[in-house]
């Protein structure tokens, strides 16, 4: 078999805003991690864990704060792409943000903010090719030729979220980070999107790298899932083995804490609490493969101990 | 058993007006709330259930106007009271704690400061150091870690879990009667929403205090709450007791949202997902609100407005499914086995 190709390699990638000055802030903390071609990577943490900074980072939104380490995109170092290789990586590396009402310009129509990273690109040559190309587009997210002239206010927050996806699939994307695309989004539209994201994923072969905190929806739609505390990140394995496996202490609590509708299971269960104090007794932990493909921070000692309940 | 009843909403409707039009926010709803109880109202956005809580605690916008309805409150109508005599109430007998704990916190004022407001304000004649006292015993029951040292801070110092912490010990403060919680967990973590919900059970018991609690997370809702509403464009669409909703479903929207949400135990392939959107209630549609969404839809929800069913004496749904001359539906797996479930739990008893 051979080895699934890597769209992006991160390698202890080092990361701190305010550098050498009050209130430095070590945001990622030496964060190694792979993605492979056509696989959707979740990546989980509470707020302030750095995982919407990972996902910038690769995007070249913080390239001024990484302190070390670097980030590959198809064997390519991101930070010293210049001229028109940049400009391709630009089109390839694509981003969907959270909340779609901020991240839409209220004054321009569905069409042009649609169309805008075609013009930028040069993708399209004619006028005719440029509204062909963007109703292609608001079909395949599920909206059609009506839209095309009004403005994002007009639309509900699902909707907008759609207009959203197709302005990131406009250039022709391989790689999406999706940041937290649904948890503005109410529960019955976040079916719709999250199901959306994985029928274009199947039909475009995009890689995506989806970000988000609700731990629920990240199994569901996720090949591979990594857990981030602290600007670290403390366990990756695929969504079977975090999910049935936990190994961490800190994603064990995680999985307890999620609610479930079910009431008599819900008035019985009991967070886990997690105690973060193992993680600042200064001893020296990396990631250490458990089970294959299944990887914790940990101490060698500690990982003796994972080993041998995993084999039980 | 008679449960006391707090408070009773009966035939509320609220219209806002715009200059489109009256748009009809909610429309004949009608709940009780009983002591040492928690009613879960949960709906989409739109669905009228944050507007529901403005009105129990007098805060609508200027525009609204309710043409009919009475909120019951120790035998008074809510809707008569005056702005004077609101305030009395607002904070005191019924307080809120809100979605946003950063917005809805002075960020000048130091917290110890905060929690102490409202018991100046509610108590003439309380000292200030007696005060402060009190808010310092609140925060302890929040669970606020070393109370004294952390008194004086300003909110930027700290937490989002922490700050939901402060808000809810100045909700709590004047010991209310009713506590409105608006998507008290929302804005926060999933490992801080269960220790917060968790301190929110454990201090409903120790003060008896009936709850309000508005959110659109069914999670949640299973393992906190008595009764359930759930709403649908400004509508409660299905009534019951925790174990009925959750376990005897009977409506098509409460199926849908049941049905969307991906549990961590299943293995399902693809979300099921409530198509389209909800209805413009400026001009709600003719019939059932819900009929353009439910794959289930009679040609009668198109022409009437269904009644409500009664499934059992706690249980509502308003659905014309539950008309004995309708067609049976087979909904989807995941609800069938909750009604197998149902039936079981029936067995038990």
């Amino acid at each position: 078999m051979t080895e699934p190709k890597k769209v992006v390699e991160i390698k202890n990638l080092d990361l701190t805003f305010n550098k050498g000055k009050k209130g430095a802030n070590k945001a990622i903390n030496n964060v190694s991690l792979d993605i492979y071609e056509g696989e959707t990577f979740g990546l989980v943490g509470e707020s302030g864990s750095g995982k919407t900074t990972i996902g910038r980072a690769i995007l070249k939104l913080y390239d001024n704060f990484i302190t070390g380490g670097e980030i590959l995109f198809e064997g390519k170092d991101v930070r010293n792409l210049k001229g028109s290789e940049l400009r391709e990586y630009r089109s390839e590396a694509q981003m969907i943000f959270q909340d779609p009402q901020a991240s839409l310009n209220g004054r321009m129509r569905v069409k042009d903010i649609v169309a805008e990273g075609l013009d930028a690109n040069g993708l399209v040559k004619t006028k005719a090719e440029r509204d062909a190309r963007v109703l292609e587009l608001l079909r395949l997210v599920g909206l059609n030729d009506d839209h095309l002239t009004r403005y994002p206010h007009e639309f509900s927050g699902g909707q907008r979220q759609r207009i959203g996806i197709a302005r990131a699939l406009a250039v022709k994307p391989k790689f999406v980070v999706a940041d937290e695309p649904i948890s503005a989004l109410d529960v019955s539209i976040q079916a719709q999107v999250v199901n959306l994201m994985r029928d274009i994923q199947a039909k475009e072969n995009l890689t995506y790298l989806f970000i988000a905190h609700d731990l629920s929806m990240v199994k569901y739609i996720s090949d591979r899932i990594g857990v981030m505390h602290w600007g670290k990140i403390l366990e990756v394995g695929t969504s079977e083995q975090v999910y049935n496996h936990p190994i961490h202490p800190y994603t064990k609590s995680l999985l307890s804490s999620i609610p479930s509708p079910d009431p008599i299971s819900e008035r019985q269960r009991t967070p886990i609490v997690y105690d973060p104090t193992a993680e600042l007794d200064g001893q020296e932990r990396e990631m250490r493969e458990i089970t294959p493909g299944h990887f914790v921070f940990s101490t060698e000692a500690e990982a003796e101990v994972y080993k041998k309940n995993a084999t039980l | 058993m008679a449960e006391e009843k707090v408070l009773e909403v009966k035939n509320l409707h609220v219209n806002f007006h715009t200059y489109a039009g009256d748009v009809k926010a909610i429309r004949n709803v009608s709940f009780d709330l009983e002591k040492g109880q928690t009613l879960a109202i949960v709906g989409e956005s739109g669905s009228g259930k944050s507007v529901t809580t403005k009105t129990l605690m007098g805060l609508n916008a200027k525009n609204a106007e309710i043409p009919e309805g009475e909120l019951l409150f120790k035998g008074r109508n809510l809707l008569d009271l005056k702005e004077e005599e609101w305030q009395k109430i607002r904070g005191n007998e019924i307080s809120m704690i809100f979605q946003d704990p950063m917005t809805s916190l002075d960020p000048t004022m130091r917290i110890g400061k905060q929690i102490a407001e409202p018991l100046l304000k509610h108590n003439k004649g309380m000292s200030k150091a007696d005060a402060m006292k009190r808010a310092l015993e609140l925060m302890q029951q929040v669970g606020i870690p070393d109370a004294e040292v952390h008194i004086n801070d300003y909110p930027h110092q700290w937490s989002g879990g922490m700050r939901q912490r402060a808000v809810i010990a100045i909700a709590l403060a004047a010991d209310p009667e009713i506590l409105i919680a608006d998507e008290p967990t929302t804005a926060l973590d999933v490992t801080i929403q269960a220790q917060i919900m968790h301190m929110m059970a454990e201090l409903q018991e120790r003060i008896n205090s009936s709850i309000v609690f508005i959110t659109h997370d069914l999670g949640v809702v299973a393992g906190f709450a008595h009764k359930v509403a759930v709403m649908y464009a400004g509508e409660i669409v299905e009534y019951g007791t925790v174990e009925e909703i959750f376990y005897n479903p009977q409506h098509p929207y409460t199926w849908g949202l049941l049905d969307s949400m991906p549990t961590v135990d299943s293995s399902v392939d693809r979300l099921v997902s409530i198509p389209g959107t909800p209805p413009d209630l400026l001009n709600p549609p003719k019939g059932d609100a819900f009929a353009a969404r439910n794959k289930f839809a009679l040609a009668i929800d198109f022409e009437e407005e269904p009644p409500y069913f009664e499934v059992s004496p706690t249980h509502f749904a308003k659905t014309w499914l539950l008309d004995p001359r309708a067609p049976k539906v087979t909904p989807s797996d995941n609800i069938l086995a909750r009604w197998k479930r149902w039936e079981e739990l029936k067995g038990d008893k």
